[in-house]
């Protein structure tokens, strides 16, 4: 049974949804090289390619399985695809920009395959995939060179291409719902929810799509300079499913811009934050212990509907997380109600 | 469970929450070309930056939005839209708050859409074009996520009754709620805030009809908002500051009261209803709610004692013939009525010493004041025409008399010497700038068409000119400017120079023509109606700090465009090559002309051809610039533009009955192919090689996805093995005309001269449509089963396109001669070419037909070197000689 944005919703009403944590923390337990990137397929590709993750899931498909089910197994109701960096202009700077639709397919049937391997386990527990849509690494809404304050690295229609073709493949490998996430500039996930709702319009799928923005630090705005609320107000149009913030912070420091959207969005609320900021090493320390003390205070003061993890979590934090969320009732979003 | 209260939520960085509690939101209206002269000096100038800091004053004022609109025809709305909303991003004082986007342009309300982060609002979209256009525009509006203004407007008209205005109102409500999904709170109504005070009895209702239909909106259509932009209510009174400030004020203390949530205002500039004077506030509120039938009569002369002493009375005709004399010639120059001109100059003859005192005293000072009336907005282009013409009469009489007493007419302000430059033979726009400079005490000699550049400056140092102006349409003409240019400096002059003409522009005025002056000084003139306050500059006594002023003007554009040339991309040829429009010619099918070869049409019916004019270009040409037919409605020019409108077509209707001109067209269809990439060879029947017809490619980088076009990619390759046509036309409706214009000059009538040129461009287009139907239908048939009204014709829905050399897709004039060479349009249609390209009679349009069904026209844009080498080549001219040919389209 496919979800529909009126099951989600149900679904949502009765409990707390869990979201899977960090890709790229876990791929880096394997400490890869240059040669495991690579794989058979792309031996003679003439640019390096250690780092793309999102190619993991065509060279060492067995890899990003294999964290998709620690997950699954740690209570994770909803995975995301392993597709965060899977556009055409990400994807440029190893030279593999054709190879989008492929890589974005196949990693949501690797998840789909895992999801649906812990469902028929137990069928009161369905999982489901989430398509993963990054932010690209263009901001539509500034420019990167502050002489040329006109210009702009990526226009909007050129974004809107590029998530088309990256939904696409989302789409055709069968995720069960989409989420744009670490949203730094406003205008590049509004080119996204166009996509999106041209997409679905198309196909005619009554989908769940979701939106997490990301508060850059204590000024309390995203990096393009809007406050949560004016994000907030930027995307409702699309009429979504839930709304929420990830990384760049832990989950502590989230808590004013958390209570703040509670307040303001007339829909469900996810959070996942990072484990913590990073240490001198760049690394994320913050044990599971610890975050889902932090987590916990947000359930108990109804602010969740949707909790994981972002940078630096693991399956152990995943893990604790699904075990509070079984102890607090879900937010209730305030309602919007037209009366004629 | 907590509640959110449904209303309209906008954001720029920060939120903006429209409720019923909240107060009435500003709308700052300054960042708009079409209403602030600033403002559209600053965007034409490319002065982007100061253009961002009339935002940043607004805002500071109290503008809580931001209205944008970059509505003009001589700026690439889209480009300027985007550019502006890019740096009002970077501005943070600015960007705070929402971005109103204001356009009639659906492609430029698009663009200014994706480029902000936050939600605004589009302003507007309407119902005019029926309901399909405004469903599609409303749902994109929706998905791009934005709040909407609907004008109350319709495919009738713009609605100006209160019950045309509530149902028109009503019908884009539900379609919005039923067929878009839109969410009711982003729904904003302006239902047309129209000028009273206007002296139209039709008009005098429009406040109470806007007040009204608010509140009828706010009770029937749920979280419906209503806006508007205010200062249209008191454009009758331009030039009179405090009235109109008076007449915003009361207008917004009603329209609030009624529901109205916001509007465009100046925020700066808004008085407080409880500061108006006591009498004047009466006389505005008479005015506003029709409180009697003289209260416009009132105010007006209330508003005298506030502002000068310009009072403009309706007097009916034996009124103003009771006068004296001197009254009677002013009133008869102000209205432009030649009826008693004669018997009233000779009557005022009689009564001076001399006749030359008739000039220089009523006639001059009649002049003066339509001068004045013209320059502040206050008449309008034809009826200043009109006005020369009684003046021409009035001076024609004097002169025996004036020789005969051996008098001196008393110094002019000044001398100006007009003509159109070598191988240019338009010259409405010149004949206007004459008229318009005479009125204004000028003395102008106009030297006529096509004259050369040695010719202009014998006659100008022969006459002791103070100033030249050339004129010119066509591109070739921009070249022979700048060669002009050159030649004074060579030959030591210092007079100054005045450029005009449709593709002149301040850029090309200030990166190729000015520098080539330097003794000089070179001023580019933007429409007649700038030509008096350039002149007065140039002549008067600032004329030192104003020489000054533009060439650090000019110095300053060139910066910029030099800056702006290095910034834009370009890829090498073989790359536009690469990237061309590919057809899939497998699958396209492709359409045997039924009649091959050329088909030759003479004297054809004038009356046939009348069915398919566009007027709108008519009207533009008198600067009355609205479209056709809803200028004859417009509450500001629809008077003048009407009377215009009669007058054009008592003149139609002679131009047919009496046979004033012929019409002719030669048309050919020919088995083609294109052949290296950018070439299309032309064949006959048995496939002998006939001519070379060479076409340029876009070369500016594109984004993915979009070609890089060259009209030749909507013709089969010859590798296909298909074969494929193309056709050709040079149609004229321009023969006879001189004999007609030669008896208006006699008649020193300026009004019919540009009105018979004017009507004659009209027709020759008018007939290079229906001969495209015809090619369509019957020569060619690919469509013959196509039924289209004339707009629909006018808005180029068919299948195909009549690209012509010198415009934007084949940029070259000197194809021209290739085209002409192939139809004997000399011998076939009785038109010929000038040296530089330009047809004779000017009344004349040819080009080429294309047939394909995705063919389209673009705009080539800028070359680059190697494009226009390798062009050289390709036509076996020398680069210097294209490089002149195709100056404004290089990039380097």
């Amino acid at each position: 049974m496919s979800l529909t944005r009126s099951r989600f919703s149900d679904i949502l009403k009765q409990r707390i949804l869990i979201l899977d944590g960090a890709m790229g923390t876990m791929i880096q337990r394997y400490a890869l090289g240059e040669q495991d990137y690579r794989g058979e397929k792309f031996k003679h590709h003439a640019f390096p390619l250690k780092g793309n993750n999102d190619l993991l899931s065509l060279t060492q498909p067995h890899i990003i399985s294999e964290i998709h089910e620690a997950y699954l197994e740690a209570g994770a109701d909803i995975i995301e695809t392993n597709t965060f960096n899977a556009t055409q202009i990400s994807q440029s700077d190893y030279h593999i920009e054709s190879l989008v639709y492929e890589i974005n397919r196949a990693s949501a049937e690797l998840a789909k395959r895992a999801a649906d391997k812990y469902t028929n386990r137990n069928l009161s527990k369905p999982r489901w995939v989430a398509g993963s849509i990054g932010p690209t690494n263009k901001m539509a809404s500034m420019s990167p060179d502050v002489n040329d304050p006109g210009y702009r690295a990526v226009s909007f229609d050129d974004l809107v291409e590029n998530y088309c073709l990256q939904v696409t493949g989302l789409l055709d490998g069968g995720v069960d719902l989409l989420l744009i996430e670490t949203v730094f500039d406003t205008l590049n996930a509004k080119a996204a929810l166009y996509a999106v709702q041209t997409l679905l319009d198309e196909r005619k799928l009554d989908m769940p799509v979701m939106v997490s923005v990301t508060i850059t630090d204590a000024s309390g705005r995203t990096l393009s300079g809007q406050t949560p609320e004016a994000f907030w107000i930027s995307i409702a149009h699309a009429d979504i499913s839930a709304v929420g913030i990830n990384c760049a912070l832990g989950a502590s420091d989230m808590r004013p811009y958390l209570h703040e959207m509670s307040e303001r969005c007339w829909t469900y609320l996810s959070c996942y934050p990072n484990a913590g900021l990073p240490n001198e090493l760049g690394q994320y320390d913050e044990t599971p212990k610890e975050m889902a003390s932090v987590m916990e205070t947000f359930c108990k003061d109804g602010f969740i509907n949707i909790m994981g993890g972002c940078c630096g979590t693991t399956p152990d934090h995943i893990r604790l997380f699904s075990h509070i969320a079984e102890r607090y009732a879900p937010r209730v979003p305030p309602q919007l109600i037209f009366k004629s | 469970m907590t509640e959110i209260l449904p209303t309209l939520r906008l954001a720029g960085l920060e939120p903006l929450i429209v409720s019923s509690q909240s107060n009435f939101l500003n709308i700052g209206e300054r960042c708009n070309v079409t209403g602030s002269r600033k403002f559209l000096r600053l965007i034409q100038q490319g002065r982007f930056e100061e253009a961002v800091q009339i935002a940043v004053e607004q805002v500071r004022g109290g503008a809580q939005v931001l209205d944008v609109n970059m509505d003009e025809s001589m700026l690439d709305g889209e480009q300027c839209m985007t550019h502006f909303l890019h740096l009002l991003a970077s501005e943070p004082e600015v960007a705070r708050i929402p971005v109103m986007i204001d356009s009639s342009n659906w492609t430029i309300l698009l663009s200014g859409l994706k480029c902000l982060q936050g939600k605004g609002i589009v302003n507007s979209i309407s119902l005019k074009n029926g309901e399909d256009e405004f469903i599609y525009q409303a749902k994109t509006i929706k998905y791009l996520g934005a709040a909407v203004v609907v004008m109350a407007f319709d495919e009738h008209g713009q609605a100006d009754t209160y019950e045309k205005r509530i149902a028109v109102c009503k019908r884009s409500y539900d379609l919005l709620m039923d067929k878009v999904g839109m969410m009711p709170t982003d729904i904003i109504f302006d239902p047309n805030i129209f000028p009273v005070g206007t002296g139209m009895t039709e008009h005098a209702n429009y406040v109470i009809d806007f007040i009204k239909t608010t509140r009828w909106i706010k009770e029937n259509l749920p979280y419906a908002k209503v806006s508007g932009g205010v200062s249209n209510v008191s454009f009758a009174f331009r030039g009179n500051n405090p009235i109109r400030e008076a007449m915003h004020a009361v207008f917004l203390y009603h329209a609030i009261q009624a529901g109205m949530d916001m509007g465009i205002v100046n925020p700066e500039q808004l008085v407080v209803y409880e500061q108006i004077p006591a009498d004047l506030l009466m006389y505005v509120e008479d005015v506003m709610f029709n409180r009697r039938p003289d209260a416009t009569e009132r105010l007006l002369s209330y508003a005298s004692s506030y502002v000068s002493d310009e009072k403009e009375e309706a007097h009916n005709i034996e009124a103003w013939r009771a006068l004296p004399v001197n009254d009677r010639l002013a009133h008869a120059l102000i209205q432009g009525i030649d009826t008693w001109v004669i018997e009233d100059t000779e009557e005022a003859r009689l009564n001076m010493n001399k006749p030359i005192e008739v000039i220089e005293g009523p006639l001059m000072d009649g002049m003066n004041r339509v001068g004045d009336l013209f320059g502040t907005g206050k008449m309008f282009l034809p009826q200043v025409v009109k006005s020369a013409r009684v003046m021409k009469k009035a001076v024609a009489y004097l002169q025996p008399f004036i020789e005969h007493s051996n008098q001196e007419v008393s110094k002019k302000a000044g001398k100006i010497l007009l003509a159109t430059v070598k191988g240019d033979v338009h010259d409405i726009g010149k004949n206007i700038v004459g008229v318009v400079l005479s009125c204004n005490n000028y003395e102008v000699v106009d030297l006529g068409v096509m004259v050369p550049a040695e010719r202009i400056m014998e006659e100008a140092e022969k006459v002791q000119a103070d100033i030249i102006g050339l004129s010119g349409l066509i591109t070739p003409s921009l070249e022979e400017m700048v060669y002009m240019a050159s030649e004074m400096q060579r030959a030591g002059m210092n007079i100054r120079l005045l450029i005009g003409g449709a593709t002149t522009s301040k850029i090309h005025t200030a990166v190729k023509i000015e520098e080539e002056y330097p003794n000089g000084i070179t001023v580019h003139v933007a429409d007649a109606s700038r030509s008096v306050p350039v002149v007065e500059q140039l002549l008067g006594e600032q004329k030192a700090t104003l020489t000054k002023r533009i060439r650090t003007e000019y110095e300053d554009i060139r910066t910029r465009y030099k800056k702006q040339q290095q910034a834009k991309n370009f890829i090498p040829l073989p790359e536009a090559r690469e990237n061309k429009f590919v057809v899939d010619w497998t699958k396209t099918r492709i359409c045997r002309p039924k009649q091959m070869g050329i088909s030759v049409y003479k004297a054809y019916s004038l009356e046939a051809i009348s069915n398919y004019i566009d007027w709108t270009p008519f009207f533009r040409i008198w600067e009355l610039d609205k479209p056709y037919p809803a200028i004859l409605h417009d509450v500001v020019i629809g008077k003048e533009a009407k009377q215009l409108f009669t007058d054009a077509n008592q003149m139609l209707e002679q131009i047919i009955s009496e046979k004033w001109l012929t019409a002719n067209a030669v048309v050919g269809m020919f088995k083609a192919n294109s052949v290296n990439d950018d070439d299309v060879e032309v064949y006959d029947e048995e496939n002998g090689l006939l001519t070379v017809f060479h076409f340029l490619r876009q070369q500016n980088k594109k984004a993915s996805g979009q070609p890089n076009l060259s009209l030749s990619d909507f013709i089969a390759p010859k590798s296909t093995g298909l074969i494929d046509y193309i056709g050709g036309f040079a149609v004229t409706a321009g023969i006879g005309i001189e004999a007609k214009i030669d008896e208006f000059n006699a008649a020193h009538d300026d009004y019919k001269v540009i009105m018979l040129k004017a009507l004659a461009d009209r027709l020759a287009e008018a007939f290079a449509e229906l001969m495209h139907a015809h090619v369509r239908k019957e020569i060619w048939g690919y469509a013959h089963q196509e039924t289209f009204s004339n707009e629909d014709l006018i808005n180029e829905k068919y299948q195909g396109i009549r690209p012509a050399s010198g415009y934007p897709a084949c940029p070259d004039h000197t194809e021209k001669q290739l085209l002409f060479d192939l139809l004997q349009a000399e011998a076939n249609a009785s038109i010929r070419l000038t040296d530089h390209f330009a047809m004779w009679p000017a009344a004349s349009v040819s080009g080429l037909y294309f047939a394909h069904h995705e063919s389209r026209y673009f705009g080539l844009g800028k070359i680059a070197k190697d494009q226009a080498d390798d062009y050289a080549k390709r036509k076996q001219q020398e680069i210097a000689y294209i490089e002149r040919w195709l100056a404004p389209n290089l990039n380097y």
